[in-house]
């Protein structure tokens, strides 16, 4: 007796070995349609899209009109000096998506059902990044419109401005990566966010996002003022409301770039050896 | 002879030292159902996770159509379809769009995809309901679109795990019917189930899994007469009159009878005659029974059959606690 003739019907690619081109060109195919499931869930729950929209525009008018008040930004108006930082924030508080939908994905057994076909195994990772990253690009809009709206202006021009935005989402996407690490390690999805927080909360408001670090205490300042997001927060600000940017651009890059060096690839171990 | 399905000598240790599987063989013909039965713990997800190239195995080897899931692994994942008790569907998109995508990761074009899932949202009787979002999907109806997704391919090959645990009944007889239409179009079943019921009328050769390993392998019917066709269960006032009552019974059966408190179960082989032969025997003893059953045999007979010890205990007579499947001991809530 054989194996059934039903083993291979329908399966034009089965019983051989695909090719570098074509294993290349599912990896492509692999990623998009799983960016696209992933990015449908974003649409699809109401949760995610009040997160994604209501808490950015509510940071901003708190800061704005509350806080904003209180606090000094020698050189450069308060609205002027916040929506840099929001941008940082409201991007690297996207990130944890990330960790959520990773660990969402692991809990309810669909990534388990993902390694049992003859998919690319990277295209999980890299869909995942991706369709946050692309999420940030719709909430970079939104605080884009928010902004003008409570009175941020461009003083440097719209090229430099758009360099900002891209600046922070190329360091968005790189936290991703972290997150993706603090994902695969989670039981579960709720652990996740709680795991994410106590890294992300200090990391965004012992920063300059929303407050100059000279008005912190010294033992604070030394971290704040070098730490990545007080980093890309001051790139960014520079290149949307005026400043040196060279170096400050640089630095902020050399993180994104570290990040990824570091953090990917504990993620795609992770990946491989967690079952 | 080429099988459908070969496993032999699989062992998996996991971190911590625990034994899920300890030397696990068997081979499954060509257009056959094979069940793996066992309590929960004895390591039947795990042989499907080593089978479906998940899970890597320490020593031993499988293969699927007779190649080797460890060294081909891609090739591998192009010959079966899975399907198991958590119904790995993604909630958030509709069944019909579930179907696709699991269409387009086996890397059918976006036009075979469209034209196979449409075809197996008639198949399996979810027209209606191809549209809307799983979140408003029944028990019954996941498990027939993750049936449906693990059949993308028309596989050769189909595992399922557990398909119809925590399914009610009638959920479980349709999914049993669309099983059986598929062995007759040539595919091969390895299931696993913790219901006697189930492998009996889905299975042709049952192995039996207790603490990673195989304890008996036949046909159900070679299981059963193992057995004894029918459980006598008696039940007693109280547990000084049960062990009467088991002295009493013993001599009615080749099979030895089980105590347990107030109750005595029976394996025997001619169900009324011994019945009435027992109701007898307790009469001339002025033993008035609670509760008298005829029943099915069960998995849990089974097992005291080949163990000595019900299969819904947590541990053996040694104290051994059972093995814990990876997903529930690592994943917490993961599964369960």
């Amino acid at each position: 007796m054989s194996a059934p003739a039903t083993a291979v019907r329908d399966r034009p690619d089965a019983g051989r070995e695909p090719g570098i081109g074509s294993r290349l060109g599912w990896g492509v195919s692999d990623t998009v349609v799983l960016t696209r499931r992933n990015l449908v869930k974003y649409v699809r729950i109401p949760e995610s899209l009040f997160f994604s929209s209501v808490q950015p525009v509510m940071f901003v008018l708190l800061f704005r009109y509350v806080f904003g008040g209180a606090i000094r930004t020698p050189g450069v108006s308060y609205v002027n000096y916040l929506i840099p930082g929001i941008f940082v924030q409201t991007m690297a508080f996207g990130a944890v998506n990330t960790s959520i939908g990773l660990a969402e994905d692991l809990q309810k057994g669909i990534i388990e059902r993902f390694r049992a076909l003859p998919m690319a195994r990277s295209s999980v990772l890299t869909a995942r990044t991706l369709a946050d990253l692309l999420r940030n690009v719709v909430v970079a809009v939104l605080i884009a419109a928010v902004g003008f709206a409570v009175g941020f202006r461009i003083e440097t021009n719209v090229l430099a401005f758009l360099a900002g935005v891209g600046l922070i989402l190329v360091f968005a996407y790189a936290l991703s990566w972290g997150f993706a690490v603090i994902g695969l390690f989670a039981p579960n999805s709720e652990t996740a966010q709680v795991m994410s927080f106590p890294v992300l909360f200090p990391l965004t408001f012992a920063s300059s996002a929303f407050v100059p670090v000279q008005s912190m205490p010294s033992w604070l300042r030394g971290f704040a003022s070098h730490q990545p997001v007080s980093v890309v927060v001051d790139a960014a600000r520079a290149l949307m409301v005026g400043g040196p940017t060279t170096s400050l651009v640089w630095q902020s890059v050399a993180w994104s770039v570290g990040i990824v060096l570091v953090l990917a690839p504990l993620a795609v171990h992770r990946y491989r050896t967690s079952t | 002879m080429t099988y459908a399905i070969e496993a032999n000598e699989l062992a998996k240790r996991f971190k911590g030292g625990v034994v899920a599987l300890d030397g696990v063989s068997f081979a499954v013909e060509p257009g056959t159902v094979f069940g793996l039965l066992g309590p929960n713990g004895a390591g039947k997800t795990t042989v499907v996770r080593i089978l479906t190239t998940i899970l890597a195995a320490d020593t031993g080897w499988a293969k699927v159509l007779g190649h080797d899931v460890g060294r081909e692994p891609d090739l591998v994942r192009r010959l079966f379809g899975l399907a198991g008790q958590y119904a790995a569907v993604d909630e958030n998109l509709t069944g019909r769009e579930n179907l696709v995508m699991v269409g387009r990761l086996n890397h059918l074009t976006r036009r075979e995809a469209a034209v196979r899932a449409a075809e197996l949202l008639e198949e399996f009787e979810l027209v209606e309901a191809a549209d809307r979002t799983l979140k408003t999907y029944s028990g019954g109806m996941r498990r027939r679109i993750d049936l449906a997704a693990a059949l993308v391919t028309r596989p050769g090959v189909l595992f399922l795990d557990e398909p119809t645990t925590g399914l009610d009944p009638q959920s479980r007889a349709g999914l049993w019917a669309v099983i059986e239409s598929l062995v007759g179009s040539g595919t091969t079943v390895l299931l696993t189930t913790q219901y006697l019921e189930e492998a009996d009328r889905l299975a042709s050769r049952v192995a039996v899994v207790d603490h990673g390993r195989v304890i008996s392998q036949g046909t159900p019917a070679e299981l059963k007469a193992a057995l004894g066709a029918t459980v006598l269960a008696v039940g007693l006032h109280d547990a000084a009159t049960a062990e009467q009552a088991e002295r009493a019974l013993a001599p009615l059966s080749d099979k030895s009878p089980h105590l347990s408190g107030t109750s005595v179960e029976l394996p025997v082989d001619g169900g009324p005659k011994v019945a009435m032969e027992a109701l007898r025997v307790l009469d001339q003893l002025g033993i008035e029974p609670v509760t008298f059953v005829l029943r099915e045999p069960s998995l849990d007979d089974v097992f005291l059959a080949l163990t000595g010890r019900s299969a819904e205990a947590g541990s053996d007579p040694q104290g051994r606690d059972l093995v814990t499947e990876p997903r529930a001991a690592s994943g917490g809530e993961a599964r369960r």
